[in-house]
């Protein structure tokens, strides 16, 4: 009990005396321990990158996506307990169908994007309930408003994003994120950017295997969300593999 | 909007018209009005889109449905397509209510959707479609609240073309040749006549038999429209092409006209 | 019919009241919108009816759902009102959550829901148009079963069938808005003529999303057709 929560932290309907609610906290450790995933936000699309970690040599490849299809023209990336993000996409899916049926349209982003806000946010209210261990990115283009990305932590506080970076290399990311002119890069720019930002991060010597999902959303794949085909992806990750060791043979001179 | 295939009541728990509302234990309204505890329905089908024809060949299968909306005898909507991809493996058409089929469509393609966002490449299968539409169908003529609806699935599983037809009471059967409405008539013998001369079907005969078919019900069926859709499907893939328009031949008008022929 | 339980014919001494004292108020009546360039055209005619009375000579018909969407209301009256009121608190809710104008297809929308959700129980031919940001003017026709169509021109109540070869003939698509006001004007100057359900002025009202709805009534002399000139 005289350990940091000092008591105040086993439910999230507690404040701790200054003011702190630690069930969230614990929650967002949860995302820090957990693989990285960024999004960036180009002139005419969005791509979703996630360093999915593969714990065993025994999974099957492919196995524990960390990329969702919520609607045509929406995915989602997750990082932090993968069931947890499971059921977050589940309840994303089912807001952007009932506003199809309801008004016979794509649900804009930022309206799903505070759907989804508050439903984590209740789950940071009530004592019988646990605080959602993941955060998401979320991704859309629209032709007229064009691409958007959001972030949603555990808390339910959620922002709009040009890129931004979750999971436990998210400083290391965001520092890579601000070296790009993000606004005047192609789809295709930025999903070498974003693999080559991955490969960056990944921490070799703490988790040696991971593959590298890549999705995005944007004029060229007409406003639908899509995992970047097979081919474009190996022609990414020999681009982050290249860069990498430019740098790395820079660093030995 | 709403979840469980069909409406709530509308006005429900308020007061008869002219009566006030009963509160628990004191009845305001002395006289009870004739009420029995049936409802009557008066669901019957306004805006209607006629034939519809499906026909198998040699490694495939083809819908077809013209375009027209009718309002009783009035042609109100040209535009009705009624023949739709649903994805890869599965066409749908579908004939009468055009309302009921709109409503059927939007949700069928959430469900498409739902199979597409699962992002594992397995899709709804043209005989799973058509044992769905009978429980949907049935059940809403169990609750006296038919779908005015006859629907065709046609597709290809396992490498073999299939064509199944449900009706709005969810009476279902598969063949190689079905119709709805005047094509039962007018298209069915026809295109039983050709199969029998001709059981191995290429795609290009079938498609010009079904062309055939679609020029006679434009002529013979007072309900029919001059544009039509076929939706065509076979191991490469499905496709709806069209729309089509129908001419007719009226030249036999002449025939016996002094002075004309 | 609703009122069976008020025992009108005892209420007139055993005589048979006449029908328009039993008969349900509505709208029959003609009703039009077209889409134009950079916006729509709507417009009605003002004869509201019961039976063969003339309950209101001056009717509004095309009443406001947003300030962008507007509808056409054909059928019975209480039922349209009452639908336009559920789908005007619906899109006003809306747009806040969305923090701008609703699609005018998400009134359509609403509309043929409530429309084929109840089709048993309402009388009402709805034509909705309106403009938004994302596609420009549209017109959405959704008539008693409770489908939604959208159409370069739409047409409703018991006058529009007097007018589909003339409308057959004489749509243009992309007309100016000058063009557009004198078609519909014509257009429902002509069912005026001929329908007894359909009569009064004719209301028009014009949506380009720039402006706030413009309307216009027209009557007396300044219709281009009246009764008098039926041949």
């Amino acid at each position: 009990m005289s350990s940091i929560g000092a008591g105040y932290d086993l439910s999230a309907s507690q404040f701790s005396p200054d003011g702190r609610v630690f069930q969230v906290e614990y929650a967002q450790k949860a995302v820090e321990n957990s693989s990285t995933a960024i999004g960036l936000k180009g002139k005419d699309g969005v791509v979703i990158a996630v360093e999915k970690l593969v714990l065993s040599k025994l999974y099957d490849p492919g196995a524990n996506k960390r990329i969702f299809h919520i609607d045509n023209h929406i995915g989602m990336g997750i990082s932090g307990l993968i069931s947890d993000g499971r059921q977050l996409s589940e309840t994303a899916k089912t807001e952007a169908s009932e506003y199809r049926s309801k008004y016979g349209g794509d649900i804009p982003l930022h309206l799903l994007n505070e759907k989804v806000s508050m439903y984590v946010h209740a789950y940071t209210l009530y004592s019988m309930v646990r605080p959602f261990g993941a955060s998401l990115l979320l991704a859309s283009h629209d032709q007229k408003d064009g691409p958007s990305l959001y972030v949603v932590d555990p808390s339910g506080v959620s922002h709009g994003y040009f890129g931004c970076a979750i999971g436990k290399a998210k400083q290391n990311a965001k520092t890579e994120i601000e070296k790009l002119k993000l606004s005047t890069l192609s789809m295709e720019q930025l999903a070498k950017e974003a693999a080559r930002i991955i490969y960056v991060v990944h921490d070799e010597l703490k988790d040696k295997h991971f593959e590298l999902e890549l999705a995005w959303v944007g004029e060229k794949t007409n406003g639908k969300f899509e995992l970047v085909p097979q081919s474009f992806l190996e022609e990414c990750e020999n681009y982050a593999k290249t860069s990498l060791q430019d740098s790395d043979s820079d660093n030995d001179l | 909007m709403f979840s469980d295939y069909s409406a709530p009541p509308m006005w429900q728990n308020g007061p008869a018209l002219g009566k006030y509302y009963d509160f628990p234990n004191v009845s305001t309204n002395k006289i009870s009005h004739n009420s029995t505890n049936g409802k009557q329905r008066y669901h019957t089908p306004l805006t209607t889109g006629t034939s519809v024809i499906g026909l198998v060949f040699n490694g495939g299968v083809i819908l077809a449905a013209d375009t027209a909306g009718y309002y009783g005898s009035m042609m109100r909507f040209n535009d009705c397509p009624r023949i739709f991809q649903v994805n890869k493996y599965t066409i749908l058409g579908a004939g009468n209510d055009y309302a009921d089929i709109q409503y059927l469509n939007d949700i069928i393609k959430q469900k498409i959707l739902d199979d597409d966002l699962h992002n594992d490449g397995i899709a709804l299968k043209p005989k799973s479609l058509h044992s769905w539409l009978t429980r949907v169908l049935y059940n809403r003529r169990s609750q006296f609240d038919p779908l005015w609806i006859n629907a065709f699935v046609a597709g290809m599983q396992n490498g073999e073309p299939f064509l199944g037809t449900v009706d709005k009471l969810g009476t279902a059967y598969e063949d190689k040749i079905l119709s709805f409405g005047f094509g039962t008539h007018i298209s069915v013998p026809y295109l039983r006549q050709e199969r029998e001369k001709n059981p191995n079907m290429t795609k290009e005969e079938a498609i010009a038999c079904i062309k055939t078919c679609m020029d006679m019900l434009y002529v013979r069926d007072a309900r029919s429209g001059a544009k039509y859709n076929i939706g065509v499907i076979s191991n490469e893939g499905s496709e709806v092409q069209g729309p089509f328009e129908s001419v007719g031949h009226w030249n036999i008008a002449t025939h016996g006209t002094p002075g004309q022929e | 019919m609703w009122n069976k339980e008020y025992d009108v014919k005892a209420y007139h001494g055993g005589v048979e009241a006449p029908d328009w004292l039993t008969a349900k108020h509505s709208c029959g009546t003609t009703i039009m919108a077209l889409e134009f360039d950079g916006g729509v055209v709507i417009g009605a005619d003002s004869r509201s009816s019961t039976g063969a009375y003339v309950a209101n000579r001056v009717a509004d018909k095309l009443t406001r759902v947003t300030d962008n969407i507007y509808c056409c209301r054909s059928g019975s009256a209480a039922d349209t009102q009452a639908i336009s009121d559920f789908v005007s608190y619906n899109l006003d809710l809306q747009s806040m959550e969305l923090g701008e104008e609703p699609l005018v297809y998400s009134g359509a929308k609403l509309f043929q829901e409530l429309v084929y959700s109840y089709r048993d129980s309402l009388t009402a031919g709805i034509i909705c148009a309106g403009w938004d940001r994302k596609k420009g003017g549209q017109v959405y026709c959704v008539p008693l079963g409770g489908m939604l169509m959208r159409q370069k021109i739409a047409m409703g109540g018991s006058g529009s069938t007097y007018l589909y070869g003339y409308i057959d003939k004489n749509f243009k698509e992309n007309m100016n808005k000058q063009e557009a006001m004198e078609f519909v004007t014509r257009a429902i100057c002509h069912a005026m003529a001929r329908d007894g359900s359909s009569g009064g002025v004719v209301r028009l009202g014009v949506i380009t999303g720039d402006n706030p709805i413009e309307r216009h009534v027209i009557y007396g002399k300044d219709l281009p057709y009246l009764t008098s000139d039926v041949k």
